[in-house]
């Protein structure tokens, strides 16, 4: 099995504990990724801002490195998302785009559906408060949605599987389960003051239920919700779920 | 005015956005419990969706058919291209008869056509009877949400309003007391209203007849007081059997309000005995979306408002923000189609979160949507130009590793080293109250180029390294 290590673009100029974490779980489930050094982005800032002819080479320059694989793993549900839902209309070749779309898992949905794993062997010893990013949530189906009938699939949600088995987690009980932060990519600079409400709000849903830590799988999500914590001063820090399952402490 | 700046400053009064953000949270939390309960849900939904996508497939057969029906039920049908023809329609009806009262029951489609000023203009008296909209009225306003039109307004603010308009206790906040003088202020509005203008919910083809939902039961004094009844619809709330109706009943009022069921939802076939009943059937843009693949399931809207409810951002920015009778996510979807330059600003009032393709109870695939306005806009060059280069900038860096590597570390040093006034000021939108994200002092792929890429042996040592990016 050759696994593609994803590392989205962000991720690779800020946030390299994330990729060395993502890293790190792989391997501890047995799975040796390659990293193809050719990687830039998903494409995903110009496709969301309706720049479709500026995607477009991004896209294809994303497809032909991760070509060789067969499978794609990153640890960002908004990037998978865009490469599984949202390439139909930057890939030409639509054969492509499907066995694309069909092979890119984002990390905890790898696990625990192509390895099916639902154990992590480690200790946690937090409170966690886990914002369930939304189009890990919506787009992927990472959890069922607070919003969908009682029969909707998935019943599992495979984030907090995996974060519940580490052992001395508590992982707290926030009053709006799926709210968004309110990132939303360009969404975060055009509309920067419902941008920022939201992610306050946000914020002080999880110190409500005493969260020491927030987490999620999309650093994005935190990397706005981290912006506004560093600003307020406010007493949480933000870890990337890769982070948590590889063992680091806040 | 562009919907971040109208949004930026209802958000300046913070305690007052997240007074309006949690009204309607409630709403929304009241619709999931509702939603939880039934099992068959989803297939409700997904049938409702069905139905209206088979519906809009025949839009022309079906009205037809619903116009036959009506007038063999003894109902004039009339047929509006746009907003100015049903106003015409409505007025000249008005005029024949020397009407010069009318109660209309909430109708956002007489709100879209802009019909209140132009009968006021012509000297008529209207009355809005849904207590909301009728708020909104004596505060010279517009509704703010298509099923609570109010939604923005505090009860300390409607007792004031009221206290000045019908000279109630000043101060007084007490809703069953405010509530009580509505009633009675209404009541005969009512009994001296002359003719009643109702929406249209639910309009069957199979049968003819059509059916209103109201909580307050003022449709029904409306329409069957008075003895001229003009029903305005739009042509997309046809349905074809009547056997489709209770899917769309069940799936309404949970998904407006978390009711089971609409308080009062009256079926009108013909008029009323010695009375008139008219039919005006309105396009306004609608068949240009029906002519539209990619926004054709926008027609589908039976404008349960779950989508505004939901929405984090309606629910911070205020229904007013948007600029438009229809606000939200339905409404950043169904606006740019009238007229893209006005509205461009809608499809960016969204984070994409998709919560709102997720509540809809008739499944319009509202994020898409808002994600294909933005592709269309930038086609049609709407979108500023700034904004499309700087999108080309980013593709053009992307499509290349060795300048996105060069841009990376260029962008990494100017973070790190730059004095703060150059990286926080007014240029940085970001920035106004957030701080940046960190430089790291080494990227994942050097980190991963310098060793840990080789086997798990020196894992070790990269989680020293990895401490020190802290």
């Amino acid at each position: 099995m050759r696994v593609g290590l994803f590392i989205p673009c962000y991720i690779d100029q800020c946030y390299p504990q994330v990729g060395l974490a993502t890293l790190q779980v792989l391997r501890r489930c047995g799975v040796e990724p390659e990293y193809p050094r050719e990687q830039t982005c998903c494409g995903q800032p110009m496709a969301n801002s309706g720049c479709v002819e500026a995607a477009k080479p991004v896209a294809r320059h994303f497809a032909e490195t991760f070509a060789a694989y067969d499978y794609v793993v990153g640890p960002s549900g908004s990037c998978v998302s865009m490469i599984r839902n949202h390439y139909d209309d930057l890939l030409d070749d639509a054969a492509e785009q499907q066995r694309l779309a069909g092979k890119t898992f984002e990390l905890c949905e790898f696990l625990v559906d192509v390895l099916k794993i639902d154990r992590i062997e480690g200790r946690f010893p937090h409170r966690v408060g886990l914002h369930q990013s939304c189009h890990g949530l919506r787009e992927l189906g990472l959890a069922r949605q607070s919003e969908l009938g009682p029969t909707a699939t998935p019943q599992v949600n495979k984030v907090r599987t995996l974060l519940q088995s580490l052992e001395g987690i508590t992982l707290v009980d926030l009053a709006r389960t799926d709210e968004c932060c309110g990132f939303g990519g360009t969404f975060a600079v055009k509309e920067a003051a419902v941008s920022c409400l939201m992610g306050r709000d946000r914020i002080a849903d999880h110190q409500q239920a005493g969260a020491e830590v927030m987490t999620a799988g999309d650093m994005s999500c935190l990397m706005h919700l981290e912006g506004l914590i560093k600003r307020d001063g406010a007493p949480l820090r933000v870890m990337h779920v890769a982070e948590i399952l590889a063992g680091n402490q806040p | 005015m562009s919907h971040a700046t109208a949004a930026a400053e209802f958000v300046a009064d913070v305690d007052r956005a997240r007074w309006h953000d949690r009204a309607l949270w409630f709403v929304r939390s009241k619709r999931d419990k509702c939603a939880q309960q039934l099992p068959e849900w989803e297939a409700l939904r997904e049938r409702a969706s069905l139905v209206k996508q088979h519906t809009a497939s025949r839009m022309a057969e079906y009205l037809e058919e619903f116009e036959r029906n009506a007038v063999a039920l003894g109902a004039v049908v009339h047929w509006a291209r746009d907003a100015a023809e049903h106003n015409a329609i409505v007025y000249g009806l008005l005029k024949e008869r020397g009407i010069q009262r009318v109660v209309k029951s909430k109708s956002m489609l007489t709100e879209e056509c802009g019909l209140n000023p132009l009968l006021e203009s012509k000297g008529l008296e209207v009355v809005d009877t849904d207590l909301g909209e009728w708020i909104v009225q004596l505060r010279h306003e517009h509704p703010s949400h298509i099923v609570m039109p109010a939604i923005h307004v505090k009860k300390q603010e409607v007792g004031e309003l009221f206290h000045e308009k019908l000279g109630t206790t000043a101060g007084s906040t007490d809703e069953k007391y405010l509530v009580g003088a509505a009633r009675a202020e209404l009541r005969s509005k009512f009994l001296a209203g002359t003719a009643g203008i109702t929406g249209v919910n639910f309009a069957i083809a199979e049968t003819g007849g059509f059916v209103v939902c109201t909580n307050e039961g003022n449709a029904d004094l409306g329409a069957s007081l008075p003895a001229l009844h003009i029903a305005s619809m739009g042509i997309e709330k046809l349905i074809p059997r009547m056997a489709d109706l209770g899917v769309f009943l069940r799936l309404l009022a949970r998904s407006a309000t978390g009711q089971p069921i609409t308080t009062y939802s009256s079926h009108f076939h013909g008029p009323k005995p010695g009375g008139e009943l008219h039919i005006v059937l309105v396009d306004n843009g609608r068949s240009k979306l029906l002519a539209n693949e990619e926004l054709r399931r926008s027609l589908n809207c039976i404008r349960c408002g779950a989508c505004m409810n939901t929405c984090p951002v309606y629910r911070r920015s205020g229904g007013h923000s948007y600029g438009v009778t229809v606000p939200g996510p339905i409404g950043s979807v169904l606006y740019p189609a009238r007229d893209m330059q006005a509205h461009k600003s809608l499809p960016d009032a969204c984070s994409l979160c998709g919560s709102c393709t997720d509540v809809c109870p008739v499944k319009i695939p509202l994020h898409h949507q808002l994600l294909a306005w933005r592709k269309t806009l930038v086609k049609a060059k709407v979108t500023p130009w700034h904004m499309r280069a700087a999108m080309s900038v980013v593709g053009g860096v992307m499509a290349r590793p060795w300048l996105f590597r060069l841009g990376g570390k260029l962008g990494r040093f100017a973070l790190r080293w730059s004095p703060r006034w150059l990286t926080y000021n007014g240029l940085n939108p970001w920035g106004a109250q957030r701080e940046m994200p960190p430089a790291a002092k080494q990227t994942f792929s050097k980190l991963y180029d310098d060793g840990i890429g080789h086997g798990s042996a020196r894992m070790d040592g990269i989680d020293k390294d990895q401490n020190k990016l802290d």
